[in-house]
């Protein structure tokens, strides 16, 4: 359930953006979803739904989440693979859906075995745009 | 827009104290010096977080002897609550396994576990620096403004020299410095007359102790220790 306080991140950004502008609403929240960190899409949309209630400006923004793969660079041998849960157990997968930086402790790079590469997309979560009106 | 950046002050705000123990070198004593302090303060009453920042090099819980507990999740992370002191560490992810993250992945973690940690009513946030004047310190200034800094220093003129540097870069910032501790005191030094000329103020020093080592992991022996009982001399001073 650590969504929920994500989404109390998404919240709060939002209302920051539009704090102190003479806008009437906000009618959309474009949030973009980074594979890796394995959010539950449900819970999260669940706890925003709840807590953009408790703001009127917020209160009728249509929620629209993208999801984006993750892909990494490796910083050894140049070599790009996408991210795959198949040789993580689930213990693995849970820590890097905590702390998605932990993929370097569980991850290699599948060509030279570096566990030197980057995120270079497909992170975690983003708020990529805020409609207003 | 990266949401995270927003909620941290939320998450901090009921923390009335944030204490960055730093120093610049590494193999000071600033991981003993965090996680006593931490046991210290919460002996006397108050209410204590510990955060081992040294995401490549973690060891408060090879100090305090913190072992298979795991924090809760409830919308967001509750730390475990071991001696009374709220235990956030990057052991619970990657257990006993090499963590190797450059500086943006150790951005990341710190951004990540600042903005869903629940720590709720503190009195007191230990945050247990790694070694360097590098990302740790700069985020930590960037992103926790409240962060006071104890600097730990030995009577080594190798440490004292990097010690100056970290103090100098925190005064150019207009960074509070509660002080500097001295650790491993054998002898007479220079670390009270250069740190009072650069205006930082002595907090007090921890004698060199021989039995700390072994006790380590052990929170009855620790306790016990002539480190633990300097300690407590030095938190007279907050």
């Amino acid at each position: 359930m650590h969504e929920w306080a994500l989404a109390e991140a998404v919240v709060s950004t939002a209302l920051d953006a539009v704090k102190g502008k003479k806008f009437k609403e906000v009618t959309e929240l474009r949030i973009r979803m980074g594979e890796l960190q394995q959010i539950e899409i449900e819970i999260f949309e669940f706890a925003l739904k709840e807590l953009i209630q408790n703001h009127e400006i917020l209160k009728n923004a249509e929620i629209k989440i993208e999801k984006e793969e993750a892909v990494f660079r490796c910083n050894v041998c140049g070599n790009e693979w996408k991210f795959t849960k198949d040789k993580l157990t689930d213990e693995e997968s849970e820590s890097i859906h905590f702390i998605p930086e932990i993929v370097h402790t569980y991850m290699r790079c599948p060509k030279c075995n570096s566990p030197d590469f980057e995120v270079i997309k497909g992170r975690g979560v983003s708020l990529e745009s805020i409609e207003v009106r | 827009m990266d949401p995270r950046l927003n909620i941290i002050d939320e998450r901090l705000k009921d923390i009335k104290r944030i204490i960055a123990v730093s120093g610049g070198k590494g193999g000071i004593g600033k991981s003993s010096v965090a996680s006593c302090l931490a046991l210290a303060l919460s002996k006397r009453g108050y209410k204590v977080g510990l955060l081992d920042m040294d995401f490549c090099g973690p060891s408060d819980h090879v100090i305090l002897g913190i072992k298979e507990v795991y924090p809760e999740e409830e919308k967001g992370v509750i730390p475990p609550e071991i001696y009374g002191i709220k235990f956030m560490s990057i052991i619970y992810y990657a257990g006993d396994n090499p963590s190797p993250l450059r500086g943006n992945d150790i951005s990341n973690a710190l951004i990540e576990i600042l903005s869903v940690t629940l720590w709720g009513d503190l009195d007191f946030l230990i945050i247990d620096m790694p070694p360097g004047i590098g990302d740790a310190i700069l985020d930590v200034i960037r992103l926790i403004k409240k962060t006071e800094f104890l600097v730990v220093t030995t009577p080594s003129k190798v440490a004292l020299e990097t010690v100056k540097k970290v103090v100098k870069m925190l005064k150019e910032l207009n960074i509070h410095i509660m002080g500097v501790i001295e650790n491993m005191k054998t002898g007479e030094s220079e670390t009270k007359k250069e740190m009072e000329k650069m205006g930082i103020p002595f907090l007090g020093e921890i004698y060199y102790d021989k039995d700390f080592e072994n006790s380590l992991g052990n929170i009855e022996k620790l306790q016990k220790t002539e480190f633990m009982r300097d300690i407590k001399n030095i938190i007279n001073n907050f």
